[in-house]
């Protein structure tokens, strides 16, 4: 056969293929990864446990000791949210802290970077698939601790109804007012998405040390640190910026802790708002922000580690 | 290497960046009641290594409990001791918790200062009644620095009045707290009411309890309570208010 045979006789089957152009960015292959990352994340059963644990200690906690009710709603929403605080921190940092070298392990990653899947696509993929992970998490845990909150705060309300079945109405509304400002309280709600943001950048933070760490284990240790200097930067900074007496090394090392750590003690805000605090708009706005560009930063950072990672 | 430079120079660039912001944040949320808690030596002498972690971890509120689950404990045993030392450093973890402030005092000035006067062990009475003031004194000072670290909440005026009635029969700052309270925002209705009651009982400003009272009796059926009547008309009879200006006696006739 001749070269001009060969083309006639590949020509009408080059037609019937419809080439795709290759995009520089795609949301459907990000999709894919996120879903597929996240498969892969609720598959791990140590995830359920965490989250029966999680659940098991809001349970648990209706059952303290004997409190009035201002007591025992107050400790049913210190340790419920301190554990939807503690889990998904947790489960922040593990999650991620195992993507990329559970991915090398499984020689995963190579199947996928080898089809033309830029590596900022993969690893936007991988956080997606954890904060989805986080978000469910986070939904299941704050809906169990509400349902137990208003099912305790309805027990309370029947109790007392019957208690003051003879009393004169304005002491009936003034005792169910009592109730319901010490149980459920609207700023319960801006609390809790700031716990999410807060590990949503737990997330971000520990993908980035995994772009240049080797083992989860370190990435772990390195991240167990980084949560507590985190919650000591603030007190770092001030230092560092209103004390001129110290010395020239304790000066940069307070620079150091102020610079290259974020301030973790700013998404505590939930002890103060089960005390009755209310949180203002502005002030939600601001830590809502602050949690939005560290998780954005660290993102983009670890794409820039992991393009220059050799695989 | 080079990357590794680059990515510390960014970092130290955007920690720059993020400086003032976080800070601007920090005094947002110190004025708005938020960081309340100095976390210093002390402290971390108070509460020990483990729950100063804790709390610096933002467990701040579960370490509270914790410490409340064990100065209820000590309360069943009756060890009044531990009780103020743990209530102290809860009330430091929680500042803006107004139920321990309250708990911590009524413990203080209600119980601790009745066991006190009843201690068995002690024979001589004037030391017995020492004590007790001891413990009073003790509960005053906790629902002082409660109404410090939240003066903008009236439940603590109302605890503090309810101190100096009952256990300083102090009815003149008893009613001051009272009207501090009811002054505001989220008082409880009844704050008005109390603070005029309790100014009836002192010598010397009966006129002024008295136009309050009858303010609010004019008010309208919701106020006229039958302990108002009461007072109104106890000043009415001490001051001689004229007949015609008097509210109308609508007890039965006895005949």
């Amino acid at each position: 056969m001749t070269n001009m045979e060969d083309a006639s006789m590949l020509q009408p089957f080059n037609d019937s293929i419809t080439v795709k152009s290759h995009r520089a960015f795609s949301l459907g292959r990000i999709t894919a990864i996120t879903l597929n990352t996240l498969t892969e994340l609720t598959r791990l059963r140590v995830f359920y446990v965490l989250l029966v644990f999680a659940l098991l200690l809001i349970g648990s906690s209706i059952f303290m000791a004997q409190f009035s009710f201002q007591q025992e709603f107050q400790i049913l929403k210190d340790v419920s949210l301190g554990a939807i605080s503690i889990f998904t921190s947790l489960l922040a940092i593990v999650a991620t802290a195992r993507l990329i070298p559970q991915d090398i392990e499984d020689r995963t990653i190579y199947t996928i970077l080898a089809k033309p899947v830029p590596r900022f696509e993969y690893l936007l993929g991988k956080i997606a698939g954890v904060l989805l992970l986080l978000a469910i998490s986070t939904l299941v845990m704050s809906a169990a601790f509400l349902l137990v909150l208003y099912l305790r705060e309805q027990t309370v309300i029947h109790t007392t109804l019957k208690q003051m079945a003879g009393a004169p109405p304005e002491q009936i509304a003034e005792a169910l007012r009592v109730i319901r400002s010490s149980a459920l309280n609207t700023d319960l709600l801006p609390g809790i998405i700031i716990i999410y943001l807060k590990a949503c950048l737990l997330a971000a933070l520990t993908l980035f040390v995994s772009t240049f760490a080797t083992t989860n284990i370190f990435t772990i240790v390195v991240m167990a640190f980084v949560y507590f200097i985190g919650h000591l930067q603030a007190i770092a900074r001030e230092y560092w910026l209103q004390e001129h007496s110290s010395g020239l090394v304790t000066r940069v090392f307070l620079a150091i802790l102020a610079l290259l750590f974020p301030d973790l003690q700013s998404f505590n805000l939930v002890d103060d708002i089960i005390a009755g605090t209310a949180i203002s708009l502005a002030l939600f706005a601001k830590t809502a922000l602050l949690g939005i560009f560290y998780t954005t930063i660290y993102t983009l950072l670890a794409a820039f580690v992991f393009y220059g990672k050799e695989l | 290497m080079m990357r590794v430079l680059v990515v510390l120079a960014i970092l130290v660039a955007l920690g720059a960046l993020k400086l003032p912001i976080e800070r601007d944040l920090a005094a947002l949320h110190r004025k708005e009641h938020f960081r309340g808690v100095e976390f210093n030596l002390d402290l971390r002498e108070k509460l020990g290594q483990l729950g100063f972690v804790a709390a610096l971890s933002g467990f701040r509120g579960i370490v509270a409990d914790a410490l409340f689950i064990q100065a209820h404990v000590a309360w069943e045993r009756t060890e009044w001791g531990r009780i103020l030392l743990l209530f102290r450093h809860i009330t430091t973890l929680q500042p803006r918790m107004l139920l321990f402030w309250d708990t911590a005092a009524w413990h203080m000035a209600w119980n601790a200062s009745v066991a006190a006067m009843n201690d068995q062990t002690q024979p001589r009475l004037a030391l017995r009644v020492k004590a007790q003031r001891e413990y009073f004194a003790l509960g005053k000072d906790f629902l002082e620095r409660g109404i410090k670290n939240n003066p903008d909440r009236p439940e603590l005026y109302e605890a503090l009045a309810r101190l100096y009635k009952e256990k300083y029969k102090d009815h003149e700052r008893a009613s001051e707290f009272y009207a501090k309270a009811a002054a505001l925002p989220d008082a409880a209705p009844f704050d008005r009411r109390f603070s005029a009651y309790e100014l009836s009982y002192c010598e010397g400003r009966e006129r002024e309890a008295y136009n309050r009272l009858r303010e609010l009796y004019d008010e309208g059926e919701q106020e006229r309570l039958p302990a108002l009547i009461a007072r109104l008309r106890f000043l009415e009879d001490k001051l001689n208010i004229p007949q015609d200006r008097r509210i109308p006696d609508k007890r039965p006739v006895v005949k």
